[in-house]
């Protein structure tokens, strides 16, 4: 979903800037044929995005009704409830936990996606250098991105149990997985472990490509090392690095398997909204279930929208940037020829 | 620009038509709600062939081994073991989705005791003729949990209760006689055993706290023990009440006076059966399967031949014990159902749980087996855990099992992590499942 809605972004200046650009060539059967080739993807996405997100916001407009009659036996009907399963999102017991959930979800994102960056462009950093071992420092660094979340949420909870090794080293007797802030900070220290070398990764492509002719031009200037992190690795990898933070926060957004996993279902501390959707639906009352679903979905799009703003405008920055920057060097490089 | 119009309409239009395609669809799927059609239990049981035998993974293999002797005797009565996953939650819900969507896919559903009220009410399982099943030879807790409102909906496959594990060697070195029948008497016995040298460090009780089923099965229990009940015969929640609070009490005071080992509110039965195994702590409840690892001889158990096993303890008398287990129940949407019927008669008629015992250690639901001296020479924890069963409680039959469970160890662990006191969690508990019970 996301690619589809990055994508046009870097390509829709340029075709602002040159309307007729492409026009030219086309004839009139061609709009027609585009389509017809788009129309297969386009079914598929209807099915597998658009009938599944009307279904959602169908289902969540009914309540199951359900009683139980003389002898004993459920009686079932569907209701229509219009918006009432989103107005219990702010009420009661249910508006409770639907805020402590969103809280939680948000402070994930926020805490881990910004721990990650940091942590991931050090490390896409200390890949980037040339050193004996170099491959294999980066093939071990993708490891627990290559391990199944569950997997890595049992390996935490492993390490985490009370009388595990988190303990022993720390000569504490921290209780990780009860409900507290410490199995908030249990999800946040393995959420990152997992994920920052996915941002590592994404970053080092990104300063792969940055020309080593910058950098030595700005040797001969004398710019130190963090001058050129600054004004050189930075504002280069930096539109790579917003799709990677934009990859990570949406992921992030939907966190599950891994607070359920380590820490297990139906804690507060550590219960997202994905986690209180399932609950719901396991509780068999899908109508909340999908009112919850599509909240999350709401939050999802919105935090994308601004962030894809954001980033749209970061981009045309970075260019700009990248140009004054290729202008700047040139300049230099006159300079230092004089 | 003309151009580059029409490909944007003709985009649209095809978004359009397939976005009303796919409302058009979810219409026909919201409005496919039929009444049910009443159950009638005596016409139902028809057809004859191949069936599907729905259920959790069995690794001893006893449970296969049963379908291939049925196998080899109705060669064109097929039955397909399909195997479910490992977690009770996903299970119930593949189950209760082949039930919403009717299918026929799943003829015999394995269903964990809890779940029989859910799936009775609902008719997602078939009423079972009385005279199908030999109940009269089954252990009568057991029968009981298969019942909704005295209707028998599913047969007893295997059945489960709590055992109360002790070590033998600290209370005869303590001077404790015999095993506490009480919970004052544990903590007496626990007074003199903590006092030993050789148990420096240790606590005096485990149970499972953790937020989980677990906790509702060791709050069911401590309620049970001290007189009360979850809910009462017509399912009406009766946990305000003075018993009620005792168990509770007895619970959060465990975990204030230090009686369980601080890190208790993390334990599930793994980490209790860890903490047993390393000397950490004198007593242990727990389920039955813990019996073969704790008595390992090959090093992995500290405490091989120096633990026994009891009822759990009671406040005046012993404990009463929840029930677990698995039933065996009929789908109505099956197309085979007098295959289904035949086959379950099959499968837990008492030879066969026998034969099972040869492989598996699931304790069947006859008591007869549990006397038998072959039996209990390789089972020998065996007649303590009939003593636990005969006087075993089930868990609360609620239709709406599990929003009960969440409420109990939500308001349960709220006390016992002293985020609540023991009244507020109890009059909040009641409240809750008064909701529930009342919709």
């Amino acid at each position: 979903m996301t690619t589809t809605v990055t994508s046009p972004a870097p390509s829709a200046p340029q075709d602002l800037k040159n309307p007729n650009r492409g026009l030219k060539t086309r004839t009139p059967g061609e709009g027609r044929m585009a389509a017809m080739l788009l129309s297969p993807t386009l079914l598929v996405l209807a099915l597998v995005i658009v009938y599944p997100l009307i279904s959602a916001i169908h289902q969540s407009l009914f309540s199951a009704e359900s009683g139980l009659d003389a002898d004993g036996f459920v009686t079932e009907g569907e209701a229509f409830v219009g918006l009432a399963n989103y107005a219990d999102l702010f009420v009661g017991e249910s508006g409770r936990r639907f805020l402590n959930a969103f809280g939680n979800t948000t402070f994930f994102t926020v805490t881990t996606v910004l721990l990650e960056t940091v942590l991931g462009l050090c490390l896409a950093l200390a890949m980037n250098r040339a050193f004996r071992g170099r491959a294999f420092l980066r093939a071990s660094i993708l490891v627990p991105w290559a391990v199944p979340t569950a997997v890595s949420g049992l390996l935490w909870r492993w390490i985490f149990q009370s009388d595990g090794i988190a303990n022993s080293l720390l000569g504490s007797e921290i209780l990780w997985t009860a409900e507290g802030t410490a199995s908030k900070l249990a999800v946040i220290i393995a959420e990152v472990w997992k994920t920052a070398p996915f941002i590592g990764l994404l970053v080092l492509a990104g300063m792969q490509i940055i020309p080593e002719e910058v950098y030595e031009a700005a040797k001969i200037d004398g710019a130190g090392w963090w001058r050129q992190l600054g004004s050189i690795t930075l504002p280069l990898v930096k539109p790579t690095l917003l799709v990677a933070v934009l990859f990570r926060m949406l992921d992030a957004l939907r966190m599950f398997d891994l607070p359920f996993v380590l820490i297990g279902p139906g804690k507060e501390s550590v219960e997202t909204l994905s986690m209180l959707a399932w609950d719901e639906s396991n509780q068999l009352r899908y109508g909340s279930a999908s009112a919850f679903a599509v909240v999350l979905f709401l939050y999802v799009a919105v935090v994308a929208v601004v962030f894809v703003k954001v980033l749209g405008a970061d981009v045309t920055g970075a260019k700009k940037l990248g140009s004054k920057k290729r202008k700047a060097t040139r300049s230099q490089k006159a300079e230092a020829t004089r | 620009m003309r151009q580059r119009r029409r490909t944007w309409q003709t985009l649209l239009t095809t978004t359009a038509f397939v976005t009303a395609a796919a409302v058009s669809l979810t219409a026909c799927g919201g409005s496919a709600q039929e009444p049910k059609a009443a159950a009638n239990a005596a016409a139902a049981f028809e057809g004859k062939g191949p069936i599907n035998y729905v259920s959790s993974r069995d690794a001893s293999g006893a449970a296969q081994k049963s379908i291939d002797e049925w196998n080899a005797a109705h060669p064109d009565q097929k039955v397909t073991f399909i195997e479910l996953p490992d977690s009770a939650d996903q299970q119930r819900q593949q189950l209760i989705q082949n039930a919403q969507i009717k299918s026929d896919t799943f003829s015999v559903l394995n269903l964990d005791v809890v779940w029989n009220s859910e799936f009775a009410a609902n008719k997602w399982v078939l009423p079972l003729p009385e005279d199908a099943i030999p109940t009269a030879d089954m252990i009568p807790a057991t029968v009981n949990a298969a019942k909704y409102r005295d209707t028998l909906y599913g047969a007893p496959y295997y059945t489960d209760g709590a055992l109360f594990y002790y070590r033998t060697d600290l209370l005869r070195a303590a001077g404790v006689a015999a095993p506490p029948k009480t919970w004052d008497e544990m903590k007496a016995a626990c007074e003199k055993v903590l006092a030993l040298p050789e148990a420096k460090g240790m606590s005096c009780y485990a149970g499972q706290f953790d937020k989980n089923e677990g906790l509702t099965v060791n709050f069911s229990e401590a309620v049970a023990s001290a007189g009360g009940s979850i809910v009462d015969a017509e399912g009406k929640p009766t946990v305000n009440t003075a018993e009620a609070r005792q168990g509770l009490s007895q619970l959060v005071d465990g975990f204030k006076d230090g009686l369980f080992p601080s890190d208790a509110i993390t334990y599930l039965e793994e980490q209790g059966r860890r903490a047993f195994q390393d000397g950490k702590v004198v007593f242990l409840r727990n389920w039955p399967f813990l019996y073969s690892s704790l008595s390992a001889t090959d090093g992995s158990s500290s405490v091989a031949g120096k633990f026994n096993i009891t009822s759990i303890p009671g406040t005046k008398g012993p404990g009463v014990s929840t029930l677990g287990g698995r039933n065996l129940a009929v789908s109505p949407f099956t197309q085979n159902k007098a295959t289904a019927l035949e086959f379950i008669r099959f499968f837990t008629s008492q030879e066969q749980a026998q034969k099972r015992l040869a492989l598996s250690s699931r304790a069947p639901a006859y008591a007869a087996l549990y006397e038998d001296p072959a039996v209990v020479a390789k089972r020998p924890f065996f007649p303590t855990l009939l003593e636990s069963l005969t006087n075993a409680q089930p868990r609360p039959k609620v239709v709406q099992y599990g929003a009960t469970t969440k409420a109990i160890q939500e308001e349960a662990y709220a006390a016992l992590t002293g985020a609540k006191d023991t009244d507020t969690a109890l009059k909040d508990m009641q409240a809750k499942l008064e909701e529930i019970t009342a919709k």
